[in-house]
């Protein structure tokens, strides 16, 4: 099967080729072969640790959208047990660009909530490529309010490009709908935790993402406005891309150093798509973690309400004549 | 009834008037006496077309006479992510200052509708297009705290084309911290009013003005969350006529009503009697 490759990663993609090659040949367990192999996987390895250490902001938002990136639904049934997926939010559709539902984590029952990708062009269009309607975020919404009735902590999971830009969504209300997840989010008296891994695509990630921790997986990226939308502000050129992803400092170790994300999960070398398994046992005990520490420092609705009110308050820049 | 995009029409009123005592109306085109333009709030006497109102105008237009007290209005952004394009944050934030003599995108403060006491908030199209940042986001959730501290009816007028995408994600942000202040007016049971003027769009939209009990659109100003240019080069089709426009929104459901800047005052004193106030 052809693989996706990213530009930057050509040389790795090019020498795993030729190593799949030598491996692929009869005698590649004898002699001569043998070495050669072993050197090449020596030479892939140094090359790896060149090409994946240190991206640039752009180069992360390539792997972020990577096709081949865990989705997810992938997320979901890899950490959690007994996921029952939930539909519809009860006014007009059900979105597929949202999924949620209940399910269980170490003993607990939590409540998930997620964009979903496809993975293909027939899955994609069946999601809407991951950009949500009104209804996914009333959807979303709705399991909220039973996150609030039964007390159940809330775990969402971010991958979207934003919100679906339409004539419907539009006619349905999608900033409300966005205002109103906001609203309810903040001042929502269980624990959330909000994890991104992949796209954080402006008002229609921010949509599930208000929470008392925020999860950054190393490769995922958060943005006001996609570095294309920037660049075609900033220059009339999207092909400057690069230079807008930059300049918004969008990655994982910027927004740490904003304060608005809290923890920044490591990716297997060159993405979590290389390794999914080990993304998932990564993720997976973070999660646990994550919520055992926040179960300890507000042990109680009051300090939760109020440790999440200083969050929110504290971002932001401000200076005085 | 064929009209262009009105987004086009954004751009044109910044260059409205010129110098001089004519200026020509962006809706019909007639020549008008400029200070008959200005003691009617921008609004053509031709037409009824309402141009760009300054904030410090609105807030005369909807308070009473000299009642008006601002609150944080020494606040200034900064340059977080130390943003530079064709041109760097720090000088449109510069430019933004001298050509409306404010320090940020919105005023906020208390003051009075018929003698009953409010706080007002009032945003500012001509800053950086009335975005909003770290300084307009802290404002209104300061803004909020005071209300609900002296327990006031909560008012807005929005004029935003959205979040300010040189604050990067800490503009984002504003959305959450925002929508929770308000939140909070609601929680105190404080009457929230918010008014809709062209335009009130993006991530501005998406957050506290869409949360009030009562949202007033002022007539064909452009409410909507993404811009018609994306929404066009997504879809493909072309948008329908009156697209995104006050009347729009009022049809599908998402504003109360709308209300000429005439009315506005009125409307709003009676809405805070019906609520008690
Ligand atoms: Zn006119």
């Amino acid at each position: 099967m052809a693989r996706f490759c990213m530009d930057f990663e050509k040389p790795v993609v090019e020498l795993e080729d030729k190593l799949e090659q030598l491996k692929s040949l009869k005698a590649a367990g004898t002699g001569e072969i043998a070495h050669d192999i072993a050197e090449l996987e020596n030479q892939l390895e140094r090359l790896k640790e060149l090409i994946y250490k240190d991206l640039t902001a752009w180069q992360r938002v390539q792997i972020a959208r990577h096709p081949q990136r865990p989705r997810v639904l992938d997320y979901i049934n890899h950490i959690f047990s007994d996921f029952t997926e939930l539909h519809g939010d009860r006014l007009y559709h059900d979105d597929p660009a949202i999924v949620g539902g209940l399910a269980h984590l170490e003993g607990d029952t939590f409540v998930v909530i997620g964009t979903q990708k496809g993975k293909n062009a027939k899955t994609n269009i069946k999601r809407n490529f991951g950009m949500p309607m009104p209804e996914g975020y009333r959807k979303a919404l709705r399991l909220m309010k039973i996150a609030k009735k039964f007390n159940l902590p809330i775990i969402t999971f971010i991958d979207t490009q934003g919100a679906y830009p339409g004539i419907g969504a539009e006619e349905r209300g999608q900033a409300v709908a966005i205002a109103e997840n906001l609203q309810f989010m903040s001042r929502l008296a269980v624990p959330i935790i909000a994890v991104n891994v992949g796209e954080g695509g402006s008002g229609g990630a921010l949509a599930i993402s208000v929470a008392d921790r925020l999860i950054m997986l190393e490769n995922s990226y958060y943005s006001v406005i996609t570095p294309e939308g920037c660049a075609s502000i900033l220059w009339h050129d999207e092909t400057k891309a690069c230079d807008a992803a930059e300049a918004l400092k969008i990655t994982a170790e910027d927004l740490a150093k904003m304060k608005i994300a809290d923890i920044i999960v490591k990716e297997p070398l060159g993405g979590a798509h290389r390794d999914v398994e080990k993304t998932y046992y990564i993720l997976r005990k973070k999660l646990i973690d994550c919520y055992k520490e926040l179960k300890t420092t507000c042990p109680n609705k009051k300090k939760l309400i109020e440790d999440r009110e200083k969050k929110l308050n504290s971002i932001g820049r401000l200076t005085s004549v | 009834m064929s009209e262009p995009a009105l987004s086009k029409k954004v751009e044109k009123s910044k260059v409205v008037v010129p110098e001089g005592l004519w200026t020509k109306c962006v809706s019909c085109r007639q020549i008008i006496y400029e200070k008959e333009l200005i003691r009617n709030y921008q609004v053509c006497p031709k037409c009824g077309h309402h141009h760009y109102l300054p904030a410090i105008s609105r807030i005369e237009l909807l308070l009473d006479d000299a009642s008006f007290k601002e609150i944080n209005s020494d606040l200034k952004s900064g340059d977080p992510l130390n943003f530079k394009a064709s041109k760097s944050y720090k000088m449109s934030l510069k430019e933004a200052g001298f050509a409306t003599a404010l320090n940020e995108a919105i005023i906020t403060g208390e003051g009075k509708i018929d003698g009953k006491k409010v706080c007002l908030s009032v945003m500012d199209f001509k800053f950086i297009g009335g975005s909003m940042g770290s300084v307009v986001g802290e404002k209104v959730a300061r803004a909020a705290d005071f209300a609900i501290n002296k327990k006031l009816p909560f008012i807005v007028v929005c004029a935003s084309g959205g979040a300010r995408m040189q604050e990067g994600m800490l503009s984002l942000m504003q959305m959450a911290k925002t929508s929770m202040a308000v939140g909070k007016i609601h929680e105190n049971k404080l009457p929230f009013i918010s008014i809709m003027a062209h335009p009130t769009t993006g991530g501005v939209l998406a957050s506290f003005p869409s949360l009030a009990d009562i949202i007033i659109a002022e007539p064909k100003a452009l409410i909507g969350f993404t811009g018609a240019r994306v929404i066009e080069r997504t879809i493909k089709e072309r948008l329908p006529d009156g697209f995104q426009t006050a009347e729009f929104l009022l049809k599908h459901g998402m504003v109360d009503l709308i209300a000429s800047r005439a009315e506005q005052k009125e409307i709003v004193s009676q809405l805070l009697g019906f609520m008690g106030y």
